[in-house]
């Protein structure tokens, strides 16, 4: 008698699948995943996890947290970031120091594999959501992160 | 000559009034004929439009919503992108089989689209061997199909192709025997006379169980026979490219395309006409206007073709021995008891009738 129990588990499956799609279909007007994406340019928002570009964000003092150590330059597999720094003395303590003069980013070698966001230890850069990143010419894909001017945010070395 | 053409009395009166029979009869058919290829090409167009969006809202998507008002022009953009196109083909074609394949698929199309009765006068021909005459004239279709394949030289068109063969020749059997099971009760062939039999109650209500079962089978065997989705073997895009119609392009790809999408309007308007009374509105709410019976009719098909792109956009493709295993082993013997269930049920008198 398997063959009519056969056919009851058979129709009892189709109809969950048809139950399921059906669920869909009846929510589909409300909650679309579709972006139409260049007229809700305003709008549209990248979730957390987007990787864009590298950047390093700077509080309102035009400081930021990169300390210079360049474990972010090794740690990328392209040779995308290169620091250049210099010896200068603290003012505070006296003491000579390393400190970033340019950290540069080359947005159009970069792989977007993260490597170098986990690989420092202050956190200093993290990843920026936006995704419009064409350019006309590739030379504006050279970012100079740190902004002109900014310093290192005190206490971020202890 | 003056063949059974009832569309409408009084342009048929008028004509006659003002010309020779012979005259009269021919631009009576060549309306006619200029009307249903209407039919057809909005029919095929909408329903390309329709399928597309409801299988957007069953994927949360949008679909088309750029050509026109929400993308209601979008099919006539995708048709006459397609007429623009030029008609390649392969080499080693067989070039006077590739070239007939297309029209035998859109004029079987056609000829079973003129005995559908839209409503009480617009059917163009009502022959009285109806059912016969459609379940006849769905199978000749595959030989288009069939000759597309052969003809293009092509392996996958060749492999689909045979599985269309394959399939329409098994699922044949399944539609013929569930419109059989209804006929039991109306005991006509011919279709005005079998919607005239539903004023008392439309069949799937009078044939009550086994008319439910040879409904389901009928749909089951139906979409197989449209090659839709879950039995779309025919084409399988993964599989096999596009199937016995890889190598058309243009316009010929156009009327495979159509044809599918009219065939399947044919097949849901064959349950309506069947099951659910054809062009009666339920319980007779509006009997005294007989001209509504084209929208009642084109309603209910259209909700029983919203069924099909339900199953299709839900149910993963059969293999073939799956696909075989259900016809052979499931719907043919299934069917057959449901026959003799729907005898006993005419014979003691156990339909429902209002
Ligand atoms: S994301 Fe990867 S490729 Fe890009 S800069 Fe960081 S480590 Fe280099
Ligand atoms: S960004 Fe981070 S890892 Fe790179 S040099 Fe600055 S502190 Fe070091």
């Amino acid at each position: 008698m398997s063959y009519f129990s056969d056919i009851y588990k058979g129709i009892k499956t189709l109809l969950t699948g048809m139950s399921v799609t059906g669920k869909y279909f009846l929510h589909s007007q409300k909650g679309g995943i579709t972006q139409q994406y260049p007229d809700n340019r305003e709008t549209l928002k990248m979730f957390e996890r987007f990787r864009g570009e590298v950047v390093m964000p700077h509080d309102v003092n035009n400081q930021h947290r990169c300390t210079g150590c360049q474990k972010c330059e090794l740690a990328c597999p392209n040779g995308t970031i290169e620091i250049i720094w210099d010896r200068q003395v603290d003012p505070e303590t006296g003491k000579k120091k390393k400190l970033i003069e340019k950290h540069i980013y080359h947005l159009g070698m970069c792989t977007m594999c993260g490597l170098c966001i986990e690989a420092c230890p202050t956190d200093a850069i993290k990843w920026a959501q936006n995704y419009e990143n064409s350019v006309y010419d590739r030379t504006t894909l050279t970012r100079v992160l740190n902004k002109p001017g900014s310093k290192l945010m005190p206490g971020v070395e202890d | 000559m003056n063949l059974s053409l009832s569309i409408t009395k009084n342009i048929h009166d008028w004509l006659f009034n003002m010309m020779p029979e012979t005259l009269a009869s021919l631009v009576e058919m060549t309306l006619i004929a200029l009307i249903y290829l209407t039919i057809f090409a909005v029919i095929g167009l909408f329903l390309v439009l329709l399928e597309r969006k409801v299988a957007a809202w069953f994927q949360l998507r949008i679909g088309p919503n750029r050509v026109g008002y929400h993308g209601i022009l979008q099919t006539m953009a995708d048709a006459l992108k397609l007429v623009s196109k030029e008609l390649t083909g392969t080499v080693n074609a067989d070039k006077f089989l590739y070239n007939l394949a297309p029209y035998f698929v859109i004029i079987t199309a056609l000829m079973a689209l003129a005995v559908l009765p839209f409503s009480l006068e617009f059917q163009a021909f009502d022959i009285n061997i109806g059912i016969f005459f459609l379940i006849a004239i769905s199978s000749i279709g595959v030989i288009g199909i069939l000759l597309a394949g052969w003809s293009s030289n092509n392996k996958f068109a060749l492999i689909g192709a045979m599985r269309s063969g394959v399939q329409t020749i098994s699922y044949e059997l399944s539609v013929g025997l569930s419109l059989l099971t209804m006929i039991l009760i109306t005991g006509t062939l011919q279709l005005s006379e079998i919607v005239e039999v539903q004023r008392n109650g439309w069949l799937i209500v009078q044939g009550h169980i086994p008319a439910v079962f040879a409904f389901m089978i009928y749909m089951i065997s139906g979409t197989a026979e449209t090659n839709r989705a879950p039995f779309d073997l025919v084409e399988a895009e993964s599989e096999l490219g596009a199937g016995f119609h890889t190598e058309y392009s243009g316009m010929k790809f156009a009327y495979f395309f159509l044809a599918e999408f009219v065939n399947m309007f044919i097949i849901a308007s064959i349950a309506t006409t069947i099951f659910f009374g054809a062009w009666l509105s339920p319980f007779g709410i509006t009997e005294s206007l007989p001209w509504l019976g084209v929208f009642w009719f084109l309603g209910k098909t259209l909700i029983l073709m919203f069924l099909m792109m339900w199953f299709r956009w839900t149910f993963p493709r059969l293999r073939i021995d799956q696909l075989l295993t259900l016809e052979w082993k499931y719907l043919l013997p299934l069917n057959l008891m449901n026959i003799v269930l729907m005898a006993l049920i005419v014979w003691l008198n156990l339909t429902i009738q209002f």
